[in-house]
């Protein structure tokens, strides 16, 4: 018996590779050589850089590869650029943070560079068994990252707490797959899928709304929509802080990227069941995120619940559907990658010895103290609350059209009620450190220059892609083009 | 016949589920979790996938339940001391309803068609065969990423269960 190994070309996996083999590097030099390494930080970016190139080089690309495993199109390029921008500015954060817990390992970096490969799988996948895989190489190096600070009770907890809960997510997601594998004959292809999951069969029917409802399920758990974001505030507050600017951003982009891709492609014969599903979810998540937001004083768990809250908002452009809303689920992503990051660089900043300042009062008086570090955060916050002239704006805007061209005119409502919630607490933040002395002294703050560049970019961008949303409309439109039922 | 020894053995497989779950002490789940798996391994069998079934038995009843057996000697668990907290009445009705509503689409989606079975191996090669057939074609690249998920799997467990460094 002959064995024919399918044809494939490496090019089209590159940034998996360029990273993963990073990674593995950074192991090896780590454990085969002694004395403290400084340059595996620099050495990650490089990675990341070569990576960015290597997508940059393949886009334009459409087809699949590896017997149409994965999606070699633009789709999934513009997804690797947000999910290595995050990374990036992940790393920016990690270094000085992680020295005050004198953490500073190797393998913290190569556990970055894995759980990025597996968003990338996430975003490229063309078959159930690619997602899945993905998502368990994300999740488990997101686990162990989440327990980093082994030491520390609030760590250990968010990590075991995400493991057990992820693991129960990922059964789901498994569930789902299984029974649409019985639902569509014997095919788990996306696109495939799509032609064999119709109406009409008795079977299908029952087996396939089963599956939709356990996949929302699943990918419902990683981007933290309720009511499958229980684990989210604890796991947030317990987690190193850069790792928490990790999660809310990077894991949150690849699931959003394997939800849309299969929603998108696999059951347009369904839209009307998962539409309504979404659209409950979508409700549910941003009311429940910014009104309990309100009450928090712990700011990192504010953050999360900010969190959940504006992935109902990108929930809502699921729901809308068009292409317009598939735009503004990259729209939003980037510019959630951009503010929340740089709100998190703040957070890391002011905390300092072991996160002993944590609590929003501790920000009062700081645009006194610090003004510039302030006026950054003070970005940011407007950012997150969606005033103009930010990236949070422009998202919010394309998402809330889209639902409205797509005739949910009470979803977009909603949503914009929501928004105005969220301002709130966003608002009370900057109120504090522009309007009230200072409660205590916060002493120095050490200005470490990676942490401070971190910052100041995610500001100027996103300044700048508010102010100029067209670039980004036009990649995130050629790259939504993949989907021809929008 | 056939079906004779596919209730009965569905049969063991649920009631050893269901046992598994309504144990107090873990050891006893743990067992009663072997007598589950040997249950599932002859249902394979019956459906002539005969590497998952060796698979089954070496790997899960094997390997994995030998760790659970360990690890519970181990962490040296006793009965509890104190009740677990019992659920809500308000949990059990949500769980009882949604499960009920599972069975309910399964049955009423199975019963109402004409299930369309799996493809049989072609002939002249074994079930083993097929398998790594499909794991060097079309499954390729998802068995080389399975080696990257071990591989981050193995790095984990040791940044989170090595001595401490300094």
């Amino acid at each position: 018996m002959t064995l024919t190994i399918p044809t494939f070309s490496l090019i089209s996996i590159g940034p998996w590779l360029t990273l993963a083999l990073g990674a593995i590097l950074i192991l090896l030099v780590d454990a085969l050589s002694k004395g403290r390494k400084t340059y595996f930080p620099y050495f990650s970016l490089a990675v990341l850089a070569l990576a960015a190139f290597q997508t940059i080089d393949l886009w334009g690309a459409q087809s699949t590869d590896f017997a149409r495993m994965v999606y070699v199109d633009n789709f999934a390029f513009l997804f690797y650029l947000i999910l290595i921008l995050g990374a990036a500015l992940t790393i920016l954060l990690s270094r000085p943070y992680l020295e005050e817990w004198g953490k500073d390992m190797g393998e913290y970096y190569a556990l970055i560079l894995f759980a990025t490969v597996g968003m990338m799988m996430m975003a490229a996948s063309a078959h159930m068994i690619m997602i899945f895989l993905g998502l368990e190489v994300m999740s488990i190096a997101v686990y162990v990252l989440a327990g980093f600070f082994r030491e520390d009770a609030r760590s250990n907890e968010a990590a075991l707490k995400y493991l057990v809960l992820g693991a129960f997510a990922s059964a789901f997601l498994l569930f789902g797959m299984a029974f649409l594998y019985g639902a569509a004959g014997g095919s788990l292809y996306l696109d495939e899928l799509a032609k064999r999951l119709t109406d009409a069969a008795t079977l299908t029917k029952p087996l396939t709304l089963l599956a939709i409802a356990l996949l929302v399920v699943g990918f419902g758990f990683k981007v933290a929509a309720v009511p499958f974001h229980m684990w989210t505030p604890d796991v947030y507050e317990g987690a190193p802080t850069s790792i928490t600017a990790y999660m809310a951003v990077a894991v949150k982009a690849a699931a959003f990227a394997a939800f849309a891709r299969v929603f998108f492609l696999a059951f347009p014969a369904f839209h009307v069941n998962w539409h309504m599903l979404l659209w409950v979810l979508a409700v549910a998540t941003m009311t429940l995120g910014n009104v309990v937001a309100i009450a928090q004083t712990n700011i990192k768990r504010m953050l999360a619940y900010s969190s959940i809250a504006h992935a109902g908002y990108i929930l809502v452009a699921l729901v809308a559907a068009n292409q317009l809303g598939a735009v503004s689920i990259l729209y939003y992503l980037l510019a959630y990658t951009l503010m929340n990051i740089g709100a998190f660089g703040v957070v890391i900043l002011v905390a300092r010895k072991k996160d002993s300042y944590l609590n929003i009062y501790d920000y009062s008086g700081l645009a006194y103290q610090h003004p510039g570090l302030a006026a950054g955060m003070a970005v940011f916050m407007f950012a997150l609350a969606g005033m103009p002239p930010t990236a949070g704006f422009v998202g919010k805007f394309y998402i809330f059209s889209a639902a409205v061209q797509a005739g949910y005119i009470w979803l977009a409502i909603l949503g914009v009620m929501n928004s105005l919630v969220s301002v709130y607490y966003y608002l009370r933040i900057t109120v504090l450190m522009y309007m009230r002395p200072a409660e205590a002294d916060l002493g120095p703050i050490a200005f470490t220059p990676a942490v401070t560049a971190c910052v100041i970019a995610t500001a100027v961008a996103t300044v700048l892609v508010g102010i100029f949303p067209g670039w980004f409309y036009d990649l995130a439109m050629n790259s939504v083009k993949i989907f021809p039922s929008l | 016949m056939m079906a004779y020894i596919f209730f009965a053995l569905a049969g063991i497989a649920l009631i050893s589920g269901v046992l598994v779950v309504f144990q107090t002490h873990p050891l006893r789940s743990a067992l009663w979790l072997i007598v589950n798996f040997f249950a599932v391994a002859g249902i394979y069998l019956l459906a002539h996938a005969e590497f998952i079934a060796a698979i089954q038995i070496i790997v899960y009843a094997g390997a994995i339940m030998v760790l659970f057996l360990f690890v519970i000697m181990l962490l040296n668990l006793r009965q509890p001391e104190e009740e677990a907290a019992r659920p809500w009445f308000g949990q059990k009705l949500a769980g009882i309803t949604l499960a009920a509503l599972v069975a309910f689409i399964l049955v009423y989606g199975f019963s109402k068609a004409e299930v369309p079975l799996a493809k049989a191996a072609p002939p002249g090669l074994g079930n083993t065969e097929s398998i790594a057939r499909l794991l060097f074609t079309d499954y390729l690249l998802p068995f080389e990423v399975t080696s990257v998920l071990l591989l981050v799997a193995i790095v984990g467990a040791v940044v989170l269960a090595k001595s401490k460094l300094k």
